[in-house]
C-alpha cells in the first residue's frame, strides 16, 4: 500500500479523492442542488447497493471460474450451466423440504460432484490441450442447457427467501433529512440482499484464508505459479485439481440458489452469468481471487448505475470498461503478466 | 494450365452443384443448400482465423450480423423510420466496409491476448453487441429488428426466388472458398501461418505479428459479411436473435464439426448442421424423442467430434484414406 502511494502519488490522490467523494455521497444528506441535478438520494443509494449485491453474486460465480482457470488453465465455459443447475436443484430442494438453508449444503455437494466428474473423466484426459478443453466445455454447456430446458421447461422459477430474511431492514445510512422537522429517515433495504453481501464477503475472506494460510492453499498457489514443478516435487496434483474443480463448481451451484432467490431462474441465465464471470475475470485479472472481487464490484455497480441512469446504454458501459482494461492492461487490473 | 491440376472429383462436385436445380425442389435449394452456403461462409471466416491464424474467434456471427444490419439500415426495410433507403451500390460496399471496421477494432482488442483468452474476449464482445442491438432503438430498432429487407432486383431477376438465390449463394460461397485457398498460399497467408506456429520467431524475422493478426480479422470479416448480407436477404429480416450467443456458438460448432484445417470443412459442417436442424423433427421422432431436442443432438454430436476427432469430419475422412492407403500398400502385389 505504502509502496503503491510512493510509486504513483498522482493516482493515489485521485483514488483517495474518489473514495472521499463516494463516502460523502453515501453518508451525507444531499443538498437540494444535487437532488435537482441527479435525482433523489434514495435512487442513487439503491443503485449503488444493488450494484454491490449484484457484484457479490457475480463474485461467487466468478471466483470458482477464475480459480479453475488460474490453476488448471481450463476455461470452463460450462460454468454458467453449473450455476443454473445449482439454482434449479436448490429450487427443488427448497420446495420439497421447505428449508432454504438445507438446500445450500446439498446443492454444493451435488454440483461439486458434477464438477468432479467433468474434471476426472473429460478435462484431465486432455490436459495441456487448452483449446480442446474449451471446446468440450462449450459442448457440455449446449447439452446441459438443453437437458435443463427439457426437465424444467421454459418458465422462470423464483426461490422464496425464508421468513427471517424477508422484508426490509434499516441500514445506518441517512436517506433523507426532513427540512422542516429535521427528522432523519434511515435507508431501508431488503434484508436478504444485505445477507447475500455478508455471505459473499465471508466466502471471499475464507477463500483468502485457505489460499494463504493452509497447506492446501500453498499447494494451489504453487500450482498456479508452476504446475509442472509442483507435480515434479511429488505432489499428487490431480487430487489438487479435483479439489479445486469441485470447490469451484460447488460455489457456482450455491451461487445459483442465491441468484434464484434474489432474481429468478430461467433458460438463458446460464449464458448471462457465464458472460458476467467472463467480463469480471477479464477486468479483474484471470486467476486472481482479489481480481475477481474487484472486477465483480466494478461490473456490478456499473451495470446497476447504468440501468438506473442510462438504461439504453447500460451494456455499453460494461463493455467499455472491459475494452479499456484490455487496451491498457490486457492482463486485468490485478492480474500478473505472463 | 492451372485448371488441369484440379482433381476430377472437384469437377464432378462442381457440376453436380451447378445442375442441382434440375433435380432438387425449391425447399432444398432455398432452405437447405442456400442456408448451408451462408453458414458455410460465416464458418469459413472462422476457419480462416482459426486454421491459418490460430485465433478462435466467436465474433464472426456478430460481424455477419453487423453487415446484415447495415444493409437493413442503409437500404430499404419495413421500418421506414430508421432505414435510409439508399441505392444498392452504395449500401453493399458501405455495409462491407463498416463490418470490416467493426472486425478490425474488435480484432485489435482481441489480439492483445492469446490462445484461449481470445475465445473469452470475442465471446464477451459478441454478447455486448447482441445486448446493444437489443436495447438500442435509434439505430438497430431494438427487439424487433428489421423486416422486409429484400435484395435489389438486378437484371430484372428476383434474387429471393429459390433458383436465383441458390446460384447467388453458390457463387458467393465458391468465390469465398477460392479466395481463402488463394490467400492461404499467398505471402500474407504463409506469414499468417508462420505467426500461428511461432509468433516469436516471426517477430524476430521482422514480421509485424500484431498487424498480421489484425489484418486477418479484417480479411475474414469480408467472408462473414457476404454471408451475413445473404442471410438477411434469405430471411428477409434481421433481429438481435440472429446474432445471439447461441448463433455465435453455432458457427463454432459448424467449423469444428466440419474440420478447421481446410477451407472445405465449414461447408461440410454447415451442410450437416442444416440437414440436422431441418430434419430434426423426423430424425428425433424416429428414435422416439420429442421433436424439440435438436440442440441436444447438436451438442452431443459436437462433443463426440471434439472428444474423438478433433479435426472434424474431414479428419475422419483423412484418417480413413490414410488407413486405406496403408492397407493397399501392405496388400500382396503392392510395392511393399
Amino acid at each position: 500500500m505504502d509502496d503503491f502511494i510512493r510509486r504513483h502519488p498522482f493516482w493515489s490522490l485521485v483514488a483517495i479523492l474518489a473514495v472521499a467523494a463516494l463516502l460523502w455521497l453515501v453518508l451525507a444528506p444531499w443538498p437540494p442542488e444535487l437532488v435537482a441535478l441527479w435525482g433523489r438520494k434514495q435512487i442513487f443509494l439503491n443503485a449503488l447497493l444493488g450494484g454491490i449485491t449484484l457484484g457479490a453474486l457475480y463474485f461467487l460465480v466468478a471466483a470458482g471460474f477464475t480459480l479453475i482457470f488460474g490453476l488448471m488453465r481450463v476455461v470452463n465455459l460450462a460454468h454458467g450451466s453449473l450455476f443454473l443447475i445449482g439454482g434449479y436443484l436448490g429450487y427443488e430442494i427448497a420446495t420439497a423440504s421447505g428449508s432454504w438453508l438445507l438446500a445450500f449444503p446439498i446443492v454444493f455437494v451435488i454440483v461439486a460432484v458434477i464438477g468432479l466428474l467433468m474434471q476426472r473423466f473429460i478435462f484431465s484426459k486432455m490436459e495441456g490441450e487448452e483449446l480442446r478443453q474449451t471446446l468440450v466445455s462449450i459442448g457440455l454447456s449446449i447439452v446441459f442447457a438443453d437437458l435443463m430446458l427439457w426437465w424444467w421447461g421454459g418458465q422462470s422459477y423464483s426461490i422464496l427467501a425464508p421468513q427471517f430474511l424477508q422484508g426490509p431492514m434499516e441500514l445506518p445510512i441517512i436517506n433523507n433529512v426532513n427540512a422542516t422537522t429535521g427528522a432523519v429517515t434511515w435507508l431501508r433495504y431488503p434484508a436478504v440482499r444485505v445477507w447475500i453481501l455478508v455471505a459473499a464477503i465471508i466466502t471471499g475472506l475464507a477463500m483468502w484464508l485457505v489460499l494463504n494460510r493452509t497447506q492446501l492453499g500453498m499447494l494451489i498457489r504453487a500450482g498456479v505459479d508452476d504446475r509442472e514443478m509442483l507435480a515434479a516435487s511429488g505432489v499428487r496434483i490431480q487430487l489438487v485439481f479435483l479439489a479445486v474443480f469441485g470447490f469451484g463448481a460447488g460455489l457456482a451451484g450455491v451461487a445459483g440458489i442465491i441468484g434464484g432467490t434474489f432474481q429468478s431462474l430461467s433458460p438463458g441465465e446460464d449464458t448471462r452469468f457465464l458472460l458476467a464471470s467472463l467480463v469480471v475475470v477479464i477486468v479483474g485479472g484471470m486467476g486472481s481471487i482479489a481480481g475477481a472481487a474487484l472486477g465483480a464490484l466494478i461490473i456490478g455497480v456499473t451495470e446497476q448505475m447504468g440501468f438506473v441512469y442510462a438504461p439504453t446504454y447500460s451494456v455499453v458501459f460494461t463493455f467499455l470498461i472491459m475494452a479499456a482494461v484490455l487496451a491498457f492492461r490486457p492482463q486485468g487490473l490485478l492480474g500478473t503478466g505472463r | 494450365m492451372w485448371f488441369e491440376r484440379i482433381p476430377v472429383v472437384w469437377w464432378i462436385v462442381g457440376l453436380a452443384l451447378l445442375l442441382l436445380p434440375l433435380v432438387a425442389n425449391n425447399f432444398w435449394l432455398f432452405q437447405v443448400m442456400g442456408w448451408s452456403f451462408i453458414l458455410g461462409m460465416i464458418g469459413l471466416s472462422l476457419m480462416f482465423l482459426a486454421g491459418y491464424g490460430g485465433m478462435v474467434s466467436l465474433l464472426q456471427m456478430s460481424i455477419a450480423g453487423m453487415a446484415g444490419y447495415m444493409v437493413a439500415i442503409l437500404g430499404q426495410s419495413g421500418t421506414a423510420t430508421v432505414s435510409l433507403g439508399l441505392a444498392w451500390w452504395i449500401v453493399l460496399p458501405t455495409a462491407l466496409l463498416i463490418a470490416a471496421l467493426f472486425a478490425t477494432i474488435a480484432g485489435a482488442l482481441s489480439v492483445r491476448t492469446e490462445g484461449i483468452y481470445t475465445i473469452m474476449i470475442t465471446l464477451a464482445i459478441a454478447a455486448a453487441f447482441f445486448y446493444f442491438t437489443r436495447q438500442n432503438y435509434t439505430i438497430f430498432n431494438g427487439y424487433s429488428g428489421f423486416n422486409l429487407v429484400l435484395p435489389p432486383k438486378l437484371f430484372g431477376v428476383n434474387w429471393r426466388d429459390p433458383i436465383p438465390f441458390y446460384y447467388l449463394s453458390l457463387g458467393c460461397a465458391t468465390l469465398s472458398y477460392g479466395a481463402v485457398v488463394y490467400i492461404a498460399r499467398s505471402p500474407f497467408g504463409l506469414a499468417l501461418q508462420g505467426v500461428r506456429d511461432n509468433p516469436r520467431r516471426m517477430a524476430a524475422l521482422g514480421f509485424n505479428v500484431t498487424a498480421h493478426r489484425v489484418a486477418a480479422h479484417a480479411l475474414a470479416s469480408v467472408f462473414a459479411s457476404v454471408g451475413g448480407i445473404l442471410l438477411v436477404w434469405q430471411n428477409a429480416q434481421i433481429a438481435p436473435g440472429t446474432i445471439g450467443i447461441s448463433a455465435a456458438i453455432d458457427v463454432l460448432v459448424v467449423a469444428v464439426v466440419g474440420g478447421m484445417r481446410r477451407p472445405l470443412g465449414p461447408f461440410i459442417g454447415a451442410l450437416i448442421y442444416v440437414v440436422l436442424q431441418v430434419f430434426s423433427p423426423d430424425i428425433l421422432g424416429f428414435f422416439g424423442f420429442a421433436a424439440d431436442r435438436f440442440k441436444l443432438i447438436i451438442g452431443l454430436g459436437f462433443l463426440a467430434v471434439v472428444l474423438f476427432s478433433p479435426d472434424g469430419v474431414l479428419g475422419i475422412w483423412d484418417h480413413w484414406r490414410a488407413r486405406e492407403a496403408r492397407r493397399k500398400a501392405e496388400a500382396p502385389g503392392g510395392w511393399a
